[in-house]
């Protein structure tokens, strides 16, 4: 599954999504993240599956776009610290 | 509850009917199994009552200041006139926006996975793209032959593109919100939308248009275009597969749908059963299939 | 020489005149729908009040969102190079200018000679805005001028869910109800802007010093929250609103030489 965390608005796109099909619930990208805006718990997408996966923490789901901002300078952008810590990929953001 | 359910009738001049339903010729005591959901959306409550995977109940309210009463609310209007004790209900899944406040439900589930399965069961299997556009939020959901949800999206961050905003502007323009949709389509050809996403801005640009002598059915057009291109382009996120549904209060619009459809080249499903109760009704199936892992659970222990 | 400055903003226009460097006059109308009328009203009264002629004007550069629309103006600037200018010619140790006015928020990193760097905007969305405020202090039957002071006022900071201001409008509307002070639902308001502010001024790397100009830069109360976010205190002119008109007109001056 495809779950897509963020939102839209005038300003413009901001999503995450976890490919839960990919994500295996190791964690590394709750530990990479400056801003703390990862978890793993069970698919609150998906009740019966028993695997546990990464979710965006519902607090951040309204302001992504700020969250982020600090792995998102406006000048050269180095790797994000969430995709490039996640090993099976399963971590993409739409802007 | 008598009391609570004469103080909502009185309150009856609202935008929509308060309303339950029940399968009289569905005998409840033979059932193996009664599971139940209840949404709890921020505008209006459901309960949906299943007797071994059969639709039995329903009702639809409006949500009251508490999530907990809303939802005891519903289920008691539900059952009322069946005889069915509340002590009879194997299993009870809350789903929607007051699902963590009610506390005799055995779990939680997100309106996300009920909608797609209750999506499921109101229009069949061929269904596979859901768009739910309710009063607080929009979900664009893809799911699969089962129900299960494969690809979903939700925007409760911003005002545009729900029925809040609808709201903003038929407040504004003074045009009851049932004659919205109707209104909007009363003009010879399509006035072109309204530049701003933000209702806030989009509120002052059509009173621009009002003072350069728009009539309010343009302003309306105008507007009704703009969301529904804003709502297109949402769901090309998930991306949109036949069949495809609109559900949620929205979906009662027709200036909203028809604009939605044209610019997709898709017609929406209709409906057999008020696809408002899907949330509930999803919560209902998921309530049946937790129900029944919990007794298979119970045989392998031997409990 | 004499030149002016045209800031055609989302709300209100600003026009101001300048004499060799130094501010003769200026002037403001709130944007109506014929913006070319307020336009010429908003200038005559600044000539007006600077006792000069129009022929006398070298110059005029317009800036703003409204800035294409100024058909009489000589040339035209961003919001973004104007107020980089200004900012810089009123604090020349600041590097980093916050610009947050109704509709619009942006962060610009400048150079020591008022060149922009590198920026950010928020726009098109009233939640990263004045308009923001502006909705909440309506919603809370405040004026505008009176948010700053009762902001100032609150005991604590209460958080605030809402990230949109429509529905942030019944949020307030709930606040109101529990029984919050007025006080802390304004504070809430500020912070939440603040937040959303620093995080968009973090994304152009903060550069000491930093500055706060447009018409929110009124707001004390906003200006607190924002230097409470940014942990450091925050350069703000007198007229904050004037910024990007004086830094159009110290543009039509450089400009004026050059030609």
């Amino acid at each position: 599954m495809l779950a897509n965390y963020g939102y839209k608005d005038g300003s413009g796109e901001y999503f995450i999504a976890i490919d839960t099909d990919k994500c295996n619930g190791c964690g590394a990208c709750v530990k990479a993240c400056p801003a703390d805006v990862f978890e793993i718990t069970a698919d609150p997408f998906d009740p019966l599956a028993e695997k546990q996966v990464a979710v965006i923490k519902e607090d951040h789901r309204k302001k992504i776009k700020y969250s982020c901002a600090l792995c998102k300078p406006t000048g050269e952008r180095p790797p994000l610290p969430c995709t490039a810590a996640c090993e099976p990929q399963a971590i993409a953001h739409s802007w | 509850m008598t009391e609570a359910v004469a103080t909502a009738q009185k309150r009856e001049y609202w935008r929509w009917r308060e309303y339950d339903w029940r399968d009289e010729s569905l005998d409840w005591k033979r059932a193996g199994g009664i599971s139940v959901g209840i949404d709890v959306g921020s505008v209006s409550s459901q309960a949906v009552v299943m007797c071994d995977g059969k639709l039995f109940a329903y009702s639809s309210l409006r949500t009251g200041s508490n999530s907990k009463t809303s939802a005891q609310r519903a289920l008691e209007v539900a059952l009322q006139e069946t005889g069915m004790p509340r002590e009879k209900v194997n299993y009870l899944v809350a789903t929607g926006y007051g699902r963590v406040n009610i506390p005799f439900a055995q779990k939680a589930i997100t309106e996300i996975a009920c909608h797609a399965r209750g999506a499921n069961f109101i229009y069949g299997p061929t269904v596979k793209t859901v768009l739910d556009m309710g009063g607080q939020d929009c979900k664009a959901i893809r799911c699969d032959g089962r129900g299960k949800v494969t690809n979903f999206l939700m925007n409760d961050k911003c005002a545009a593109g729900t029925g809040r905003g609808m709201e903003v502007m038929a407040e504004l323009l003074q045009i009851p919100i049932e004659d919205v949709g109707p209104a909007s389509l009363s003009l010879p050809e399509e006035p072109p939308p309204v530049s701003s996403t933000c209702v806030v801005f989009a509120k002052s640009e059509a009173l621009g248009l009002l003072r350069q002598n728009w009539s309010k059915e343009k302003v309306l057009g105008s507007f009704c275009l703009a969301m529904a291109h804003r709502t297109v382009e949402l769901l090309s996120r998930v991306g949109v597969e036949k069949d495809f549904a609109i559900t949620g209060g929205i979906s009662k619009n027709i200036g909203i749908v028809k604009r939605i459809e044209t610019k997709l080249g898709v017609e929406a499903l209709k409906p057999s059963i008020d696809p408002q109760i899907a949330g509930a009704l999803g919560a209902a199936l998921f309530a049946k299939a937790l129900y029944e892992k919990e007794l298979s659970g119970n045989a392998k222990t031997g409990s | 020489m004499i030149t002016a400055g045209i800031d055609g903003g989302a709300r209100a226009i600003k026009v101001l005149i300048l004499r060799d460097g130094k501010q003769l006059a200026r002037s403001s109308a709130l944007t109506g729908f014929d913006q070319q009328a307020t336009v010429t009203q908003a200038l005559e009264s600044a000539l007006q009040q600077a006792g000069v002629a129009r022929e006398e004007l070298q110059h005029i550069t317009a800036t703003g969102i409204g800035r294409k629309a100024i058909s009489f103006a000589d040339s035209e600037v961003t919001e973004m190079s104007a107020d980089a200018k200004a900012t810089v010619s009123l604090f020349p140790q600041a590097r980093t200018v916050i610009d947050v006015g109704a509709e619009e928020g942006r962060a610009i990193r400048c150079e020591p000679d008022g060149r922009v760097k590198d920026f950010a905007v928020n726009e098109k969305c009233a939640a990263g805005a004045g308009t923001f405020v502006e909705t909440m202090a309506r919603t809370l039957e405040i004026k505008l001028e009176e948010a700053g002071a009762l902001s100032l006022k609150a005991e604590k900071v209460i958080p605030m869910n809402a990230q949109c201001a429509v529905f942030a409008e019944s949020e307030v509307v709930s606040l109101i109800h529990s029984g919050t002070a007025k006080e802390e639902i304004i504070r809430a308001v500020h912070e939440a802007m603040a937040d959303r502010i620093s995080a968009m001024a973090r994304r152009v790397g903060i550069e000491r010093e930093v500055a706060l100009v447009g018409g929110v830069g009124r707001d004390a109360g906003f200006i607190k929250a924002l230097a409470g976010k940014l942990g450091m205190e925050l350069f703000v002119p007198m007229e904050p609103e004037f910024a990007g008109a004086l830094g159009a007109a110290l543009i039509a001056a450089e400009r004026a030489r050059a030609s």
